[in-house]
């Protein structure tokens, strides 16, 4: 038996193809917002692969550092390097800001890295050109999505830096790339005042009558101008211990809150972006309910165009089975048409272009297609039953 | 006697009242009536398209109709027993010419090759098998008829039902038509009963079977067909 809907499709493929093509655009989008929920976790994924911590320890009864603000003092980890298990530390911290270069800016996650040598947590654990930061000031290893070159210099606050490393997917949980600098500098960009604030501050304190005893006002202002705490505090716990037991000293002992990495991963996929997620989630509805309806529009009133050879095909003895398969082949051809446009739009002109990471993954594409495919056929019903209800008797005049 | 009503109680119209006709296999008849008459309905009830309400049809000594159906598969004897030629030749326009004419056989279990060799010789012997690959689209009308007469015989109905079959063809075209048929008739051992208003063919016919109000009249043609 020879495929009517193959010969239907031949005869007009025209129509096929363009119909596929617009389908096609719709399912690129479709997948490129799966892809930007996967990119999402992705970068989320990546911020905690490459802190390199296998405990994040943060102010108590917060989700910090990613989450939410925490602060804790920068001498906690001499405590907590001596616990059994924990073979290094490294305090860090964390704000995104805009760096400007000249006339631009770019948005970016800075963090403050502990003085230390390759393979300490919350450094970068590759580069793809230049060394690692080797000044206790004003050098920056970035990543490669800031746009900056080696030998750049850019500004934070008030002061400048020059790029002496390129990193690549070193990317925060909302996809702002991370440029890496000493952990002074970045507590100062995160805590320093401008220079009219310290003079106020100054002032006021001066005045105070409270401070006049000798030496207790240099003390004070002392203790205004030092900064003593970071955001969080990277931990990361030998082979061969448990990492939860390792946290639960910690949380006993020390009363600070200490998220592990699937802790974390909880956080930053089912809190930080589960807001973007849904958001994705529904767009990625609305974008089916509507291939949905196309595919429904196009097939129905495709059909619609064929009543009369509908008719006669029936008169003639075609089965039900053989005309509803026929419009049910169509409606996947055209999906199938769809989905290759779909995944090609996606990866070659959508991702590329798209202004945050997309990632697309062949488990998706292969769901994606899966999903296309029952659209395409749950579509098809309501051209099947038209075409049914089609009365033989039509084909003949009277 | 055949009968149709549709509807019931006061709406009900009787479309068929008494309706008494025999078909001879080789036979070509014409089957005439005014508009309205109730052609279209007999040849639905003939074709097995609509249930009659009462009465009895046979075809080819087989009772299909007896105040009930008799047949299980009606889908199965309208494409095993009964050939259509319509009005319009209603080609299925994304297959070409072949494909057709052998959709029937194929319909019917046949395989592609076997049902295109049939429906080759069958264009072969309507002439039109030079046009055996173009599609429906590219050929005349009087081509495309002869198409959908190929269709209607490429199952060797024992009746072929045709709905005006001369209709949107010229005197000649529409002479060549019947002459076709006639042809086809005589050499298949077909039953054709043709519905139509034409003129120019009425006279063609040896019997002709006048419907007025769901009733038919048989009478003589005057045959000056082609035999």
């Amino acid at each position: 038996m020879i495929s009517l809907a193959g010969r239907d499709i031949m005869h007009a493929w025209g129509k096929f193809v363009f119909t596929g093509l617009g389908l096609g655009l719709l399912i690129g989008v479709t997948l490129s917002m799966a892809g930007i929920y996967r990119g999402m976790v992705d970068d989320a994924r990546a911020l905690l692969d490459n802190s390199g911590a296998d405990l994040w320890v943060v102010q108590k009864d917060t989700l910090g550092p990613y989450a939410e603000p925490s602060s804790i003092y920068d001498d906690v980890w001499r405590s907590i390097r001596g616990i059994q298990g924990v073979i290094r530390t490294a305090n860090v911290t964390y704000l995104t800001m805009q760096v400007r270069q000249g006339e631009r800016d770019v948005r970016a996650m800075i963090t403050g890295i502990t003085a230390g040598d390759p393979g300490t947590p919350g450094w970068p654990p590759y580069l793809i050109a230049g060394r690692h930061i080797t000044r206790s000031h004003y050098e920056a290893v970035v990543d490669i999505a800031t746009g900056f070159r080696i030998g750049d210099r850019f500004q934070i606050r008030r002061n400048h830096y020059t790029v002496v490393g390129l990193t690549r997917r070193m990317v925060s949980s909302s996809g702002d790339p991370i440029i890496f600098i000493p952990l002074k500098d970045a507590r100062d960009a995160q805590f320093l005042k401008d220079n009219d604030a310290i003079l106020q501050q100054h002032r006021r304190t001066t005045e105070t009558l409270a401070f006049k005893p000798a030496g207790v006002l240099d003390a004070v202002l002392a203790s205004q101008n030092a900064n003593s705490y970071v955001n969080a505090l990277l931990v990361q716990v030998e082979p061969g211990y448990r990492i939860e037991e390792t946290a639960e000293t910690i949380r006993r002992w020390k009363r600070l809150t200490v998220h592990t990495r699937t802790q974390m991963e909880e956080i930053l996929v089912g809190k930080l972006i589960a807001t973007s997620a849904k958001q994705i989630g529904m767009f990625l509805v609305i974008l089916s309910i509507v291939s949905s309806a196309i595919v429904a529009f196009i097939i129905y009133t495709l059909t619609l165009g064929k009543i009369r050879e509908i008719a006669v095909l029936k008169l003639i003895g075609t089965r039900n089975r053989t005309i509803a398969g026929m419009i049910m082949q169509q409606a996947i051809a055209l999906g199938s048409i769809g989905f290759v446009v779909g995944k090609i739009s996606a990866t070659l002109l959508m991702a590329p272009i798209f202004p945050k990471y997309v990632l697309l993954e062949p488990l998706d594409s292969i769901r994606g297609f899966i999903v296309v495919i029952v659209i395409c056929v749950l579509s098809s019903i309501f051209a099947i039953r038209a075409a049914l209800k089609v009365d033989p008797a039509e084909a003949i005049g009277g | 006697m055949l009968q149709k009503r549709y509807g019931s109680g006061d709406t009900a119209v009787d479309a068929l009242k008494r309706i008494d006709m025999q078909v001879d296999p080789g036979e070509v008849i014409g089957l005439i009536g005014p508009s309205g008459s109730g052609k279209s309905t007999l040849l639905k009830c003939l074709g097995a398209v609509i249930e009659p309400t009462a009465g009895r049809m046979t075809l080819g000594g087989q009772v299909i109709y007896d105040n009930g159906w008799k047949v299980n598969d009606l889908r199965a004897l309208r494409r095993d027993r009964i050939g259509f030629i319509f009005q319009a030749p209603y080609l299925i326009p994304f297959l070409d010419v072949t494909d057709n004419v052998a959709l029937l056989p194929m319909l019917a279990g046949q395989s592609n090759s076997e049902a295109r060799a049939k429906a080759r010789d069958l264009l072969k012997a309507l002439d039109v098998d030079h046009r055996a690959r173009a599609m429906p689209s590219h050929l005349s009308g009087g081509e495309q008829q002869r198409v959908a007469i190929a269709r209607g015989l490429v199952n060797r109905p024992p009746v072929i039902l045709a709905d005006e079959p001369t209709a949107p063809l010229d005197s000649e075209r529409a002479l060549a038509v019947i002459r076709i048929l006639n042809d086809m008739a005589d050499k298949f051992e077909t039953a054709i009963i043709v519905v139509t208003h034409d003129e120019k063919i009425i006279p063609t016919f040896k019997r002709i079977y006048h419907i007025r109000d769901g009733v038919t009249h048989e009478e003589a043609g005057e045959g000056r067909g082609f035999r």
